[in-house]
């Protein structure tokens, strides 16, 4: 028991070394600073994806973070745009905007199960999309540009985070942001899936009618996570939005949503980190594949299928496998 | 003996049929009482109408005095009416162990949040839950499971798994729905001495069955349904000595009924 528990420990420990420190410290002395850019949106794709992950986790398969990554993202820009208000304020009230939105939408979509769930939140990412080119406050297919980077945040009169426009290295100021957040919602994630509530959410993964007659509620347990799922994609829009500087009703797409759910798919639904891995080798695979030109989608869509005939549960069921037969 | 369940006039239309008509019946704290009745009598909807998980068209299920009937499932169970399932209706890819402990959900003292900060009421709240799973595993002869994902028992012992789970809930009457359904000779009798265990501490039992000899071996008193229609009710030998009844198993009366 303590031996495991000091193996998680120093697990830890070294994932946050190599992330805090021995990326930024390989960046810098090789030169290469696009890769912030690039980690910055996989620690932001994952955060979105660890959203999704939750939801399958309750036996649903979302195909609809887009639209609250969307939606974080235009509540963020217009706070700070048409109403003067820090990023750092807006982060957590674009995230409860996202949340407080998904409990509305919940309600009635998450009766639904199966392929009539995935479909209908298929759409409501078409939805948002149609919504920020209609809306006024959207400013159409225009977009919301020119959006500060964010300022200093300050408590009590202690500068804890300085003003971005200022630092010579904003990209890697964005790293350290997204990627603190991204592990502060795995460890959120980690926590809630080994708590209680964990076993609740399997409970209706595995049979809703059964959870409902030991006494669960299970549409309340439902939207609680739809909606923790959706805090997690609106935050991570609106660090997208600070990030480009810019919104726009294409920002987040159907593709995103789908991919959101490959993440999950490729990391394993059965593991917490699951959503974390699988985005960073699908962002970089397909990034690798740039190379192959014209080939790239289908060498890429083949590569998708073949992995997930051959491990259904993901990536991380080789790690399981493997520990297993040692 | 008090009236533990009392179900008053109750009536369940699904648009033209009526699967249950004006049925009233009440069942005694402590008691064995099963419901019968031929194929389509309206058994299962009458079962789904006690334990809440339909609504009834007209009359109503009282609990202790208190209507029950109209609720949210979750909420009946929360006021001591828990079913089990006909079906091998459990969390498959749970241990034993873990199906029952999630099943004392109705007794955790702190709150979800408290579970995600593990606070000292969600540790106690564990460990009771634990010993509890332990205990119940215990009574129903799957100790030796525990640690088995569900999926791989075999019939016998997931209906006992079933059982278990609803016993968990720590509930006020537990109604089961065809117990002995796919059970030869042995493993009947086995179910029957459980059964009997388990109103010995002190539960209230409904059941819903097909097998008439295990019905008549194990039952206090039985209500007989035909066509949604209450026709008989009473202790084991006066419905088998029932004309209306014997009439409605016509055919196979003998052997249907235990004769």
């Amino acid at each position: 028991m303590t031996v495991n528990r000091n193996i998680k420990i120093a697990a830890v420990v070294a994932f946050l070394a190599i992330v805090f420190v021995a990326v930024p410290a390989a960046i810098s002395s090789s030169g290469r600073f696009d890769l912030y850019y690039t980690l910055t949106s996989v620690a932001l794709l994952s955060i979105a994806s660890a959203g999704v992950w939750l939801t399958f986790y309750i036996g649903r398969i979302n195909i609809g973070q887009g639209a609250y990554a969307l939606m974080g993202g235009y509540v963020s820009a217009i706070l700070v745009m048409n109403h003067g208000w820090s990023f750092w304020l807006t982060l957590p009230v674009a995230g409860l905007f996202c949340a407080a939105a998904s409990v509305l939408i919940g309600l009635p979509i998450l009766r639904l199960r199966g392929v009539y769930f995935a479909m209908v939140t298929l759409v409501l990412t078409e939805v948002a999309r149609l919504l920020a080119l209609a809306l006024p406050i959207t400013n159409g297919a225009k977009g919301i540009v020119s959006i500060p980077l964010p300022g200093a945040l300050s408590i009590f009169g202690l500068t804890i985070i300085p003003d971005f426009a200022t630092l010579q290295n904003s990209r890697l100021a964005f790293y350290l942001l997204a990627v603190t957040l991204m592990v502060v919602c795995f460890a959120v994630m980690y926590r809630l899936v080994n708590s209680r509530i964990g076993k609740l959410c399997q409970s209706l993964q595995q049979n809703e009618e059964l959870a409902s007659s030991i006494g669960v509620n299970i549409a309340w347990l439902r939207v609680i996570a739809y909606a923790v799922s959706s805090f997690f994609g609106g935050v991570s829009g609106a660090i997208f939005a600070a990030i480009s500087q810019s919104i726009y009703p294409s920002s987040f797409t159907v593709t995103d949503s789908v991919n959101f759910m490959l993440n999950c798919f490729l990391g394993g639904l059965g593991y917490v980190f699951g959503p974390m891995l699988g985005t960073l080798v699908l962002y970089f695979g397909w990034d690798l594949l740039f190379q192959t030109g014209q080939f790239q989608l289908l060498i890429y869509s083949g590569l998708m299928i073949v992995l997930m005939l051959v491990l259904p549960n993901g990536l991380l069921s080789l790690a399981e496998t493997t520990r297993k037969k040692g | 003996m008090a009236e533990m369940l009392e179900v008053s006039g109750i009536t369940k239309r699904f648009g033209g049929l009526v699967a249950v008509n004006n049925v009233s019946f009440s069942v005694r704290e402590k008691e064995i009482l099963s419901v019968i009745g031929p194929n389509g009598a309206g058994k299962s909807t009458l079962f789904k109408l006690i334990s809440s998980f339909l609504r009834p068209t007209t009359g109503e299920v009282r609990l202790k005095g208190e209507r029950i009937s109209g609720l949210a499932p979750h909420i009946a169970a929360r006021r001591g009416v828990v079913r089990t399932f006909q079906e091998t209706t459990i969390f498959k890819n749970m241990s034993v162990r873990d199906n029952v402990i999630i099943a004392h959900h109705l007794r955790s003292k702190a709150s979800l949040f408290g579970f995600f900060l593990g606070t000292g009421t969600a540790k106690a709240d564990e460990a009771a839950f634990g010993q509890s799973a332990d205990e119940i595993l215990a009574l129903l002869g799957l100790s030796s499971l525990a640690n088995e994902t569900a999926r791989n028992l075999p019939h016998g012992h997931l209906r006992a798994l079933g059982i278990a789970i609803g016993l968990a809930t720590n509930p006020s009457i537990l109604l089961l729905d065809e117990p002995f359904a796919g059970m030869n000779h042995d493993e009947t009798m086995r179910m029957v001495e459980m059964v009997r265990r388990l109103r010995e501490r002190g539960l209230t039992i409904l059941l819903v069955e097909h097998d008439m000899p295990a019905v008549m071996k194990i039952s206090d008193r039985l209500v007989v349904l035909n066509f949604g229609q209450k026709i008989a009710e009473g202790t084991p030998s006066e419905i088998q000595a029932n004309e209306k009844v014997i009439e409605a198993y016509l055919g196979s009366e003998d052997e249907a009924i235990g004769l």
